[in-house]
């Protein structure tokens, strides 16, 4: 009776699990399939790196987008990384319990606000602030990339802080007891024994940011063409398909899903990257060297 | 004066319990002292009074005094770095860093500020030589800590310690992870070492009580039931207590 009741639930298991599996794939093929033809018929270089996008006169070069996305991306991170690090470290080994135990949930929820809210803070907020302090419209690279800073500090820091608390207390006390200050300690064996925890941290807060579309919109000012300076307006990969989808047919219908298949590609090859320096960093500390 | 730590009245509290009960006991220079009794008595909190490691333990506290040389180490002029560079400690489980075997022993010594490389590789040689372990890792100094056996993660450990040459070691069952020849290998370690340091090590073991110490104190429920030669103390014990103990009637 028990073998039955636990070979149902295994299998059971096994079947959502392959589910959704199967359901990413289906989304991914269907991507592709309306997508890549085409991108081989507008040609794969010229699409990649053609840097005019206008529907109306035929010309679907996504290379702005892709600059603009690569470009908001980087610059939180810039600006999210070291801030979010600060931040773990004080939480981890700095701040007293209680501030700890009020902090900790408050990070945490805002990680869940929806990106709308951020988005129409920045609309209010922020795009004021930067017309006024430097010029232009307000909307801009620099604005998206302070929207998307706040939104990925809380997914950063939590995940970091984490990392850094459970590094094992012995190695804590190893350090003091030769000598080290806490600072030292923090330094030179907590912070290096956590970072592939850390990287696994940046990764997800990279991912948020470049998949973030709503919020990008309602800052960026969207305007499909290289940016000069980062106080120029930028569109997303992602906003493009979102600004257009709703009227698009046809070959601009095709490109959409083109621009689709773009930013999945980067979205694997910054994974892969960055799995690469959790990985590595993962075996050095176990059987090579920090 | 050839005391090196003297303890008077030594009480410690963890919030409400009443972990250590007015100790009193003086550590001689140049010798090893173990520390015997059985199990959560309080040898661990004792030792770790004596470098302050406590300190990191919000619901700590303690009355009495703790001479280091003289000077009171619980003194608020006292710089506890400074303290802790003077009384390194062993612990009981193995706790090398997630380092080469090289920067493990350096680390000491670069976070006091030595930078000079060269007296960093002669000091590393050095203190891996002194404990042992020169040998099994001079080829393969880079390669990370992790991957020794455990006996040699503790001589790496002890390395480490000697390498910042503090005064007094502090080893707290420092073979209770360990196999009878790793055993035997830090066991004449510590018969080395006390020429220049004073050792306090604790363990559940009576043969290496007798085997590597000079004095011995037992410990019970918090309190020194009797403390003194580690001779006399294993052969003819004034206390009931502590001749249960040693014949192993309890504990
Ligand atoms: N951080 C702490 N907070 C509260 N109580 C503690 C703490 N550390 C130890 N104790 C208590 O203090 C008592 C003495 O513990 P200690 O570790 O010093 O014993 P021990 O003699 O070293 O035992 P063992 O031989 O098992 O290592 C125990 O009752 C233990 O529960
Ligand atoms: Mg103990």
């Amino acid at each position: 009776m028990k073998d039955i009741g636990e070979f149902l639930i295994e299998k059971g298991l096994l079947i959502t699990a392959f589910l959704s599996i199967i359901i990413i794939l289906l989304i991914i093929i269907f991507i592709f399939s309306e997508g890549l033809p085409f991108m081989e018929s507008y040609g794969f270089l010229k699409f990649i790196f053609g840097s005019i996008w206008d529907p109306s006169s035929g010309d679907y070069g996504v290379l702005p987008m892709i600059v603009g996305s690569l470009g908001i991306t980087s610059l939180a991170l810039v600006f999210a990384i070291p801030l979010s690090l600060l931040c773990a470290i004080y939480m981890a080994e700095i701040a007293p319990k209680t501030m700890r135990k009020i902090l900790k949930p408050v990070i945490e929820t805002l990680a869940g606000i929806p990106s709308v809210v951020y988005g129409f803070f920045g609309l209010i907020v922020l795009v004021p602030i930067m017309r006024i302090h430097f010029g232009g419209t307000g909307f801009s690279m620099f604005t998206a990339s302070i929207i998307l800073t706040v939104m990925i500090l809380p997914t950063i820091i939590s995940v970091s802080e984490d990392a850094l608390r459970f590094i094992p207390h012995e190695y804590k006390e190893a350090s003091l007891a030769l000598g080290a200050t806490h600072w030292q300690t923090i330094k030179n064996v907590i912070f290096p024994a956590a970072i592939p925890g850390i990287i696994t941290a940046i990764i997800l807060g990279m991912g948020r940011a470049i998949g973030e579309t709503l919020a990008v919109i309602m800052v960026a000012g969207n305007v499909a063409q290289f940016p000069t300076t980062i106080s120029d307006p930028v569109r997303a990969l992602t906003s493009n398909i979102a600004i257009e989808m709703g009227y698009a047919t046809g070959i601009h219908y095709s490109a959409l899903f083109g621009t689709a298949i773009v930013l999945f590609i980067i979205i694997i090859i910054l994974l892969v990257v960055a799995n690469y320096f959790h990985y590595k960093k993962k075996i050095t500390i176990g059987g090579g060297y920090l | 004066m050839d005391y090196r730590i003297e303890v008077e009245d030594l009480n410690v509290y963890f919030d409400e319990a009443h972990i250590l009960k007015d100790i009193s006991i003086n550590i001689k220079k140049n010798r090893v002292t173990s520390l015997i009794g059985p199990s959560g008595c309080g040898k661990s909190t004792f030792i770790r009074t004596l470098n302050r490691m406590n300190d990191l333990i919000d619901s700590f506290k303690m009355t009495g005094t703790i001479l280091l040389d003289g000077g009171d180490i619980y003194d608020p002029k006292v710089d506890v770095v400074d303290l802790r560079k003077k009384v390194g400690m062993v612990f009981q489980k193995p706790n090398p860093f997630p380092k080469s075997i090289f920067d493990n022993v350096a680390y000491g010594l670069r976070i006091h500020g030595i930078k000079d490389k060269d007296f960093i590789e002669k000091r590393v040689e050095d203190s891996l030589k002194e404990a042992a372990l020169w040998d099994e890792v001079k080829e393969k100094l880079d390669k990370s800590a992790m991957g020794l056996s455990g006996g040699q993660q503790q001589r790496l450990c002890i390395a480490r310690t000697i390498a910042v040459e503090p005064e007094v070691i502090l080893m707290d069952e420092p073979c209770s992870a360990l196999d009878p020849i790793s055993t035997t290998k830090i066991e004449d370690l510590i018969h080395k070492l006390k020429e220049d340091f004073t050792i306090i090590i604790v363990t559940h073991n009576m043969q290496q009580a007798t085997r590597v110490s000079k004095y011995t104190a037992f410990f019970l429920n918090g309190e020194i039931v009797e403390s003194g030669l580690t001779d006399k103390l294993f052969i003819e014990p004034e206390d009931k207590r502590t001749e249960d103990y040693i014949t192993g009637r309890f504990g």
